[in-house]
């Protein structure tokens, strides 16, 4: 396939399930080289496979890294260094979801999410940063929420950690854009995945494959954040403005 | 009060049930009743048994294990479809040993149904290309199944439908193709016998083969239609460039029962005879427009309305004759029964699934609203069928009964056998398998 820029070495942490699986597929597709970290190393085997095929290219590369298990994250990056000959792209899309319900009644794993989705998911990302600033820079696409966008009530608690994550990948934009870091939030409405399915998709619901079309084209612009799929972008404008009345009567 | 979660067949009608998603197919099957891949069998055989809930949908269990080249060996998760198989191989020159008419099935779905395509006459089922599966049993053990290996069990579950046990892994093999181009030849047909007639002589010449047929016009014309046959082009007469993509568009809602009426279905099987206008035709066509015309129109079933449709789908053998076919298609016209698409094909010998479908004939296929007499229609059909020694498809059913099915399906015990020996406690059914084979509901 023809390509527009000399193709990346991308390091991608979640990417054996959702949206993760549908981004890193396109990236193997149009040539890229990626490497993969995540929690089971037999299930990574299987997605390691997969996107050989796919890609048509030498094999891809994976090591066990665990979100809930910081010392895992400066050994798996090492590895994913060593592997591809340093990597030029980082890109976060593994997370921990609940319900609002399931949360509110269980502190244990509300605990737990909240650690995985803020604290820990930012020491991996500062690990990462620090890798690509020390050789020049590089992308950091990390995948947040539209749950983050404003206190919403079914997203009250897993939304704080999103706003939080946030907040945090936009200072990192701000701190080191001029360095070549470029920092990439993602922001995905609702989207069909297995995370999803339990619940009630709303209108304009999308999938997979369409959040990494969009991510895709947002990681060559260079942008700093992307709402994906399409409608989530104007649809959160709204929400953002709409006043406080507003927002505790309606069920959103 | 909680409405109760509905799915459905492909064919619409009304059912219930709800999907259970996860990319970790050996987690999702863990005490599940029956697999479900992309819903594309027509009637009830993907839905649940009334007692239960939930089927779990192996979709998202679509990874690549393994591909090797040189064999055409491919390894992948049940969950994989055709349509991502060949937008990945066609371009690498390889495509599948056997084609359904859509590639919105997935291999844990042809498997089940042991799927046959135009190309039946010369390479039988999908099945006699599979050379292992990975099974999750109803005792929940996870094994594999060959014609070395538990060769009972797995010549049960190629054509199954599901009933013997999750699939989990298909290993089948690809076939090389010369390009991605079709030489397409086809043939305006005047009646039903000299349409057999043709359809047999191109199964000799052709190693596809398929045909649309009117059946609304009645008497002399009964059954005529246009003959299609083709081969892969020789990369010499294909032009260089892949085929363009065939654009797609989504039927965007339902559409009202009356739509799809005999008078608009008269007008399009018509039309669509009098735009061949010469006898004979030769031409180079994509594989998407000979292999899956239909797919461009993306969900297509909803033109049949609320009630949705159903497809009667039989395979006639040989022996019953040339006028066997006419037979069928008389039942059909003189109920009045309306068929907005008919298709004819030509079947070899059957294969090694104990279930599977295709024998030695042709096999007939009828598009038919539903509408309040569509059971009796059924029922006369297969009084035919039964008569002329032939049997239905599982995957196309909804409204056999269950005498019926026994009587055509003198395979039923020794497949019930097997079954009874690796689920003793009958755990594994479906919706269909507790009308048609006597499952506990």
């Amino acid at each position: 396939m023809m390509m527009s820029h000399p193709p990346r070495k991308a390091v991608l942490l979640g990417a054996t399930r959702g949206m993760g699986r549908a981004l890193a597929r396109k990236l193997v597709e149009r040539g890229d080289r990626v490497f993969l970290l995540g929690r089971t190393p037999a299930d990574l085997a299987r997605s390691a496979s997969d996107l050989a095929i796919r890609g048509s290219a030498e094999a891809v590369g994976f090591h066990e890294c665990d979100l809930e298990r910081p010392e895992t994250f400066a050994p798996a990056l090492a590895a994913a260094d060593a592997a591809l000959g340093g990597f030029d792209t980082v890109v976060v899309t593994a997370a921990s979801f609940a319900s609002q319900a399931e949360l509110e009644g269980d502190p244990a794993l509300l605990a737990r999410l909240l650690t995985v989705d803020f604290t820990n998911t930012i020491l991996f990302c500062e690990e990462s940063r620090k890798r690509l600033l020390a050789r020049g820079g590089g992308t950091l696409c990390v995948f947040s929420s539209v749950a983050g966008e404003r206190g919403r009530k079914p997203v009250a608690l897993y939304g704080a950690a999103k706003a939080g994550l946030s907040r945090y990948l936009e200072a990192l934009d701000h701190r080191h854009h001029s360095e070549g870091l470029h920092v990439l939030t993602v922001k995905p409405g609702f989207v069909r995945t297995a995370m999803t399915a339990g619940l009630k998709a709303p209108p304009f619901a999308g999938e997979p494959d369409e959040v990494a079309a969009r991510v895709i084209s947002a990681l060559g612009s260079g942008q700093p954040e992307v709402y994906a799929p399409l409608p989530w972008g104007p649809i959160m404008t709204v929400i953002r403005n709409l006043p406080r009345f507003v927002m505790r009567r309606i069920k959103f | 009060m909680e409405q109760e979660p509905q799915l459905t067949g492909w064919g619409r009608i009304p059912g219930r049930g709800r999907e259970l998603v996860s990319e970790d197919l050996e987690r999702l099957t863990e005490g599940a009743v029956l697999s479900r891949g992309l819903g594309r069998s027509y009637g009830d055989s993907s839905l649940p048994p009334p007692s239960v809930g939930a089927v779990a949908t192996t979709t998202l269990a679509d990874r690549l294990l393994a591909f090797e080249p040189q064999s055409g060996l491919l390894h992948a998760e049940a969950g994989l479809s055709l349509y991502t198989l060949n937008q990945l191989f066609l371009p690498r020159g390889f495509f599948v040993p056997v084609t359904p008419g859509t590639q919105f099935v997935t291999l844990g779905g042809m498997v089940a149904s042991d799927v046959h395509g135009k190309e039946h006459h010369v390479r039988g089922c999908f099945g006699e290309h599979v050379s292992r599966l990975k099974l999750r049993i109803a005792d929940g053990r996870i094994l594999w199944c060959s014609d070395d290996q538990h060769s009972e069990l797995f010549r049960a579950t190629l054509g199954g439908m599901g009933l013997t046990g999750h699939i989990l892994e298909v290993v089948f093999r690809m076939r090389r193709i010369a390009s991605p181009w079709i030489r397409q030849h086809s043939q305006r047909v005047d009646d039903i016998d000299e349409y057999i007639e043709v359809l047999k002589d191109s199964a000799k010449k052709w190693p596809y083969t398929v045909g649309w047929l009117d059946c609304l016009t009645p008497g002399r014309h009964l059954g005529r239609g246009i003959l299609l046959a083709g081969d892969w082009a020789e990369p010499e007469l294909a032009p260089a460039r892949p085929p363009r993509r065939l654009p797609s568009v989504t039927l965007p809602l339902e559409l009202p029962s009356f739509v799809l009426g005999p008078a608009t279905t008269k007008i399009f099987n018509t039309a669509l005879y009098w735009t061949h206008l010469q006898r004979t035709r030769d031409r180079l066509v994509s594989w998407e427009t000979f292999f899956y015309p239909l797919d461009a129109l993306r969900k297509w079933n909803l033109m049949y309305g609320p009630r949705g449709f159903t497809q009667y789908q039989c395979v006639l053998p040989e022996r019953a004759g040339r006028g066997a076919a006419r037979r069928v298609l008389e039942v059909l016209t003189r109920r009045g029964g309306a068929s907005f698409l008919c298709v004819i094909k030509d079947c070899g010998p059957q294969g090694k699934g104990i279930l599977s479908f295709p024998m030695a004939g042709v096999s007939i296929a009828l598009d038919i609203a539903v509408r309040d007499d569509t059971q009796a229609l059924i029922d006369a059909l297969n009084e035919c069928v039964l008569a002329e020694g032939g049997r239905i498809y599982l995957s196309k059913d909804r409204f056999t009964r269950r005498e019926h099915f026994l009587a055509m399906e003198p395979r039923l015990p020794e497949f019930q056998r097997i079954r009874a020996q690796w689920d003793p406690q009958g755990l594994i059914r479906s919706a269909q398998s507790v009308r048609l084979f006597g499952d506990r509901p």
